[in-house]
């Protein structure tokens, strides 16, 4: 057996971003090894665009007129974002019941860099998860309105929400039970729905509408709507978070990310089952 | 070295889950370079011992070392000298083997170069070269436990934990992954292995430790435990079942011992104090009688016998073929 020195302490800045990175770089693999994972990840959306887009579209009113599809993307792209979260609380809690994370804390690994390389690996996911949709919308007559800056914007506000919702699948990844992460979905789910995701609040009944309103799922997809440049975007006699929806399009993920990081890293450093 | 020559030592260790008490007043010494076997049926508090000595949990009582280290005051100094294989195979099976073990190297901080270099050593020395370019999906069950154990040793750890190597393993594998532990053992590693087979630990382990309702039982060599519960068994086999109760009557004069029947396959056993003299004065005896016989021989008791003996209940039987 060949001698090696004990490596040095694995708290330092440098150490945690250099095993964050190749933990997320395995996860990574697996996308490009098994690329079923992605199509499983995007066919759900891709599905409620054609549902909503074609079958249940012409229904629905946009608020101050306008093409629903184009109405409806933005919170396509919103309710991707949240419901990846689901996939993150399957992957941590899987990878708790083989013991990978045993593995890991048994180890001199830096303490958060399994944490952060998953957060790292979900970014990369979603990223690929919102092109694919992106094309999708694109495809049904979907489009941005304005310039590259606010379209940047967007993508950026999306991104943020999905950052936020990694770190809530983090977290529950490590409390809830493994048969119990397969149905994350279930709670996410309604979720997305009581939002402007597909309707306008103003057309549901005042308790849900009011949910709706102030759901931060709701000021990205506004927000995210006004970066677009795309219909469904009434502020004259819109309800105050309707009226400033960028700010909190910024502030909820800001919020989530503040309780929810703190919570997932402590959980891991104590985790004493 | 601090301990001494105890690479691992736990002193009254506790630790409650709810109203379930995993762990009361376990104590543990394991002599450098020596493989300790923690014998003892599911629930007994095995896994629970080895986790908090792998610094995974907190002892509410007690106090432990490894390697020189408090696992409690100086958990980070522990992890470095440490290695753990847990109970399921923790294999990543979208990567190739070598790909596994490369990835372990770079997070225990090798260089990409000393990681690869580290990484053929292993799969040579664990038999898996052959398959080092194949993904870990295509492995059969002993090779990816073998993969599993050699990834755990990337760092040539001084103190190795194992739960359960062969758990789920057929009697191939089983050997497979033995005959890789003794290589291992044989390099000077200490090793704490955790086993409800009891063969297992007679096979591999120098000292074995029976845990139960999360205290330690008893303690010692294989060949102590089997002296602890008295000597030596005489097993007889007849050729015909109705012979059964004049060789028993036979057996219990021979010996001065109550025989056990064991009636389908037409056995019959005893504890014997002298075993020649009881084996030839059986012999004798029987053959006068015109008994005939199978097959007849003086043993050990095996270790079933010794946890049998020792906490009042039988230990886990497995439900595959034992080798």
């Amino acid at each position: 057996m060949s001698t090696l020195t004990a490596p040095p302490p694995g708290e330092s800045l440098r150490w945690t971003l250099a095993d964050s990175w190749t933990i997320a770089r395995a996860e990574l693999l697996h996308w490009v090894r098994n690329p079923s994972l992605i199509v499983s990840s995007v066919a759900f959306p891709v599905m409620f665009v054609v549902l909503f887009g074609f079958v249940f579209g012409s229904a629905i009113m946009v608020p101050g007129g306008g093409d629903y599809r184009e109405f409806l993307m933005p919170g396509m792209f919103a309710q991707a974002m949240v419901n990846g979260a689901a996939a993150t609380v399957a992957v941590v809690a899987a990878g708790r019941a083989l013991g990978v994370t045993d593995r890991y804390r048994s180890m001199p690994v830096a303490r958060s860099a399994p944490l952060i390389g998953r957060s790292l690996a979900d970014m990369v996911g979603s990223v690929l998860d919102l092109a694919v949709l992106v094309v999708c919308g694109l495809l049904v007559g979907w489009t941005t309105r304005t310039g590259l800056l606010p379209t940047l914007a967007a993508v950026g506000l999306l991104l943020l929400l999905r950052f936020a919702m990694i770190w809530v699948g983090i977290f529950l990844g490590q409390v809830v039970s493994q048969e119990a992460a397969g149905l994350a979905w279930a709670p996410l789910f309604p979720l997305t729905m009581i939002a402007n995701t597909f309707v306008s609040p103003e057309q549901m009944p005042p308790v849900l509408g009011v949910i709706a309103d102030w759901n931060p799922i709701s000021a990205t997809v506004t927000a995210t709507r006004q970066l677009f440049g795309n219909p469904g975007v009434e502020l004259v006699g819109a309800s105050w978070p309707a009226q400033h929806a960028l700010l909190l399009a910024v502030l909820w993920p800001v919020a989530i990310v503040a309780v929810f990081l703190p919570l997932a890293v402590h959980r891991y450093r104590s985790m004493s089952r | 070295m601090t301990l001494g020559h105890h690479s691992v030592i736990a002193d009254g260790l506790g630790k409650r889950f709810g109203a379930t008490q995993a762990l009361q007043g376990f104590d543990l010494a394991v002599p450098e370079g020596t493989v300790c076997g923690l014998l003892g049926p599911n629930g007994a508090g095995k896994t629970t011992a080895v986790r908090v000595l792998a610094t995974l949990l907190r002892p509410d009582a007690g106090r432990a070392e490894v390697a020189g280290h408090d696992v409690a005051r100086e958990p980070a100094q522990v992890r470095r000298n440490i290695g753990l294989t847990g109970q399921q195979p923790m294999v990543d099976e979208i990567l190739t083997g070598r790909e596994n073990l490369v990835h372990w190297g770079r997070l225990f901080h090798l260089s990409a170069r000393a990681a690869a270099r580290r990484a053929d050593e292993l799969l040579e020395q664990f038999g898996l070269t052959d398959a080092a370019h194949r993904r870990a999906k295509h492995y059969s069950g002993g090779m990816r436990r073998r993969l599993d154990i050699a990834s755990s040793l990337v760092l040539a750890p001084r103190v190795y934990f194992l739960d359960e190597p062969t758990t789920g393993l057929d009697p191939r594998n089983r050997g497979e992954v033995w005959h890789a532990l003794r290589n291992l053992v044989a390099g000077g590693t200490t090793v704490l292995m955790t086993t409800q087979y009891l063969d297992e630990a007679d096979q591999l382990a120098d000292r074995i430790v029976v845990i139960d309702g999360g205290r330690t039982v008893a303690e010692g060599t294989p060949t102590q435990l089997k002296n602890d519960i008295g000597g030596d068994r005489i097993d007889v086999t007849l050729r015909a079942e109705t012979d059964l109760p004049a060789a028993a009557a036979l057996l219990a004069r021979g010996t001065g011992a109550e025989p056990e029947i064991d009636a389908p396959v037409r056995r019959i056993s005893a504890a014997v104090r002298d075993r020649v003299a009881a084996l030839t004065e059986v012999v004798r005896a029987l053959d006068a009688a015109g008994i005939e016989v199978e097959d007849i021989g003086v043993r050990r008791p095996t270790l079933d016998e010794v946890f049998l003996h020792l906490t009042g209940h039988p230990a886990e039987t497995r439900t595959e073929e034992a080798a």
